[in-house]
């Protein structure tokens, strides 16, 4: 792919050699750019060719092993692949497992969203009331925690409740509580991993949406007499509809195959699997115990699920009336 | 960079808001400090159960057995290689594409947009599965490649997405005048476009940067023997083990796994900033 997209490079020259005025082509004032022919093809063809081979392809694949039998044997070439129609489908919908870990999923998925919003634009309006200092401060904060690789977070907040060398219940005095015994506990503390590194994103785009906004437009809200409250209500949220979808989605999006987290921090899922969300359960399945028409069976339950969220998204911004 | 002047107007609240935004920061920092300061802490200390939070014995040991033990360098170049990768190649790609949509009118452009819009959302993580078997067709298992491939890929689509807005905010009066002036479709390109797109390039590298780096899954479904092409993700696990952690060796490694993101997003702090309120106002 480096060859291809050095290919177009423009000749080692630099500077722009001297002004050159050709009335001749200034006959055409119909923008140039659109008569194009090939060329955007060409612009395209690096991008299309690594998701039609890494991306479409694999979904096509995932799909078709989902309804074959493909197991260790058959990887292995051991025994022929067969046609299983929907059976892998039956026997996943049939596990009263799967039921759980798909509510499971949902809720964590729903809860993390929800929570991730509220701290990041609650925080993001309190960014806009505080002088340069405090809000450098925050600022670095959270783009610290932004940056910080999941694994390594899910590292550090495990050893925050750790039970026997974390500083958490020394401060709350709960003596060697384990917090990831329990189902409740354990997802409450992913769950705060993943608000602490997923809250920055949306509290610096709504942030920056807020600083769009044109000054006059406030002030003459407040000139008419508005409070802060309808201020917000009616001016500014409003104009920070795009924003607040568009983070709203990529957080559902994020929060719905949420990885790692779950796998470091619960050691794979929990006890007895009671930690499971969908993603890890795919894996499990799959590279664990080697059923991988199961695991790609999940995998296409989940295409499924954020290809509906990507719909009502389109639908959304279809009807704001923006231009693609 | 002046907030409005309306919200600035002093209220006896904004010095509570202000205590609140600073103890808040402090609590957002705590993880990142806790982390950085088990990492310095003698091994004694570490394994005492009242915590203290500070140290008045820094050392170094837990890096030292880091970077001894494990072939830690080894897995940190590996990342910085994968991630390197990525950042660079998928720019450039996405640049073609940004521009081919944005200053191009052609058939299909629309259905390309709504489908790269829809393969931002598609779950790679459930894409496990048949990548695991393309690489293993194609002999990639164990390599480096198994990681940049379809990074670069997933990469692409938010990429392309963000770029949009800043090469459509190029006027097209530029890019006829550089045309009148006789440079050619791939000088206007490489010389006039790229450097007035690259605030834009900057922010979109960041997301591709920590979503490569961060890599987990990948790195412990398509690298499973070679342990010499490993990234720093699986060099953390050696760390934890299943009867006693080893603290130390899990936050030193964590610490050195971070601070280059770190040290990234300080530096494009501002382009991230200005690039997502452009990227999102469009």
């Amino acid at each position: 792919m480096t060859a291809n997209s050095t290919a177009y490079k423009a000749p080692g020259t630099s500077g722009a050699g001297g002004p050159s005025p050709r009335p001749l082509r200034s006959r055409h004032p119909a923008s140039p750019v659109r008569r194009s022919g090939w060329t955007p093809w060409l612009y395209l063809l690096p991008a299309l060719v690594l998701l039609g081979g890494l991306l479409v392809y694999p979904i096509y694949q995932l799909g078709l092993i989902s309804f074959l039998e493909y197991t260790q044997a058959q990887v292995s070439g051991g025994e022929p692949t067969t046609f299983q129609g929907f059976g892998n489908y039956a026997t996943l919908f049939r596990d009263s497992q799967f039921w759980q870990v798909l509510l499971a999923t949902v809720v964590f998925a729903a809860v993390c969203v929800l929570a991730t919003l509220l701290v990041g634009c609650a925080l993001a309006v309190l960014l806009t009331r505080v002088r340069a200092v405090p809000r450098l401060a925050l600022m670095m904060a959270a783009l610290g925690a932004w940056a910080t690789p999941a694994i390594t977070g899910s590292t550090v907040w495990v050893f925050l409740f750790d039970a026997d060398f974390g500083p958490v219940n020394r401060v709350l005095g709960l003596g060697d509580h384990s917090w990831t015994y329990g189902r409740y506990s354990a997802f409450a503390l992913v769950l705060l991993e993943v608000l602490w590194c997923s809250f920055p994103f949306v509290m610096v785009t709504v942030y920056a949406g807020i600083r769009a906004i044109p000054t006059e437009v406030l002030e003459a809200a407040a000139l008419d007499g508005a409070s802060q409250w309808r201020i917000w209500r009616s001016v500014t949220a409003p104009m920070l509809r795009p924003i607040l979808i568009v983070v709203t989605i990529q957080s559902i999006i994020w929060d719905f195959k949420v990885f790692t987290q779950i796998y470091v921090m619960t050691n794979g899922g929990g006890i007895a699997g009671q930690n499971l969300v969908l993603n890890v359960y795919a894996y499990q399945k799959a590279f664990a115990s080697s059923q991988y028409s199961l695991g790609s069976a999940i995998g296409v339950v989940m295409l499924v699920i954020l290809l509906a969220v990507t719909l009502v998204y389109l639908r959304l911004v279809r009807r704001q009336g923006e231009e693609l | 960079m002046s907030l409005p002047s309306l919200l600035r107007v002093r209220r006896p609240g904004r010095l509570a808001a202000e205590a609140a935004a600073l103890l808040i920061a402090a609590a957002v920092a705590f993880p990142l400090y806790w982390m950085v300061l088990s990492a310095f802490k003698p091994a004694g200390e570490i394994q005492s159960t009242h915590p203290r939070p500070w140290t008045l014995s820094p050392s170094l040991d837990s890096f030292r057995r880091v970077f001894q033990q494990q072939d830690f360098g080894r897995y940190f170049l590996n990342s910085l290689l994968v991630a390197g990768t990525v950042v660079i190649v998928s720019a450039l790609i996405a640049f073609l594409a940004a521009t081919a949509v944005t200053r191009f009118r052609f058939r299909f452009r629309t259905t390309l947009l709504i489908m790269f819009l829809v393969a931002q959302m598609v779950p790679v993580e459930a894409l496990t599965i048949p990548l695991f078997f393309l690489m293993r067709d194609f002999g990639q298992l164990n390599t480096l490649g198994s990681l940049i491939l379809p990074h670069l890929a997933f990469s692409l689509p938010f990429a392309i997405w963000m770029l949009r807005g800043f090469v459509k905010a190029v006027p097209d009066a530029l890019e006829e005048a550089a045309y009148i002036d006789g440079a050619s479709r791939t000088r206007f390109l490489w010389q006039i476009l790229f450097p007035l797109v690259f605030p834009g390039l900057v922010a979109t590298s960041v997301f591709s940067f920590i979503s490569t780096w961060n890599d987990f899954l990948f790195a412990k479904s398509f690298i499973i023997s070679d342990t010499s092409q490993s990234t720093l993700p699986m060099a953390l696990l050696v760390f934890l083990k299943p009867d006693e952690n080893d603290w130390g060796g899990v936050m030193a490694a964590s610490a050195v796994m971070t601070v280059p993101v770190l040290v990234f997003f300080v530096l494009v702090q501002r382009r991230l900033v200005s690039g997502l309120g452009g990227a999102v106002k469009d």
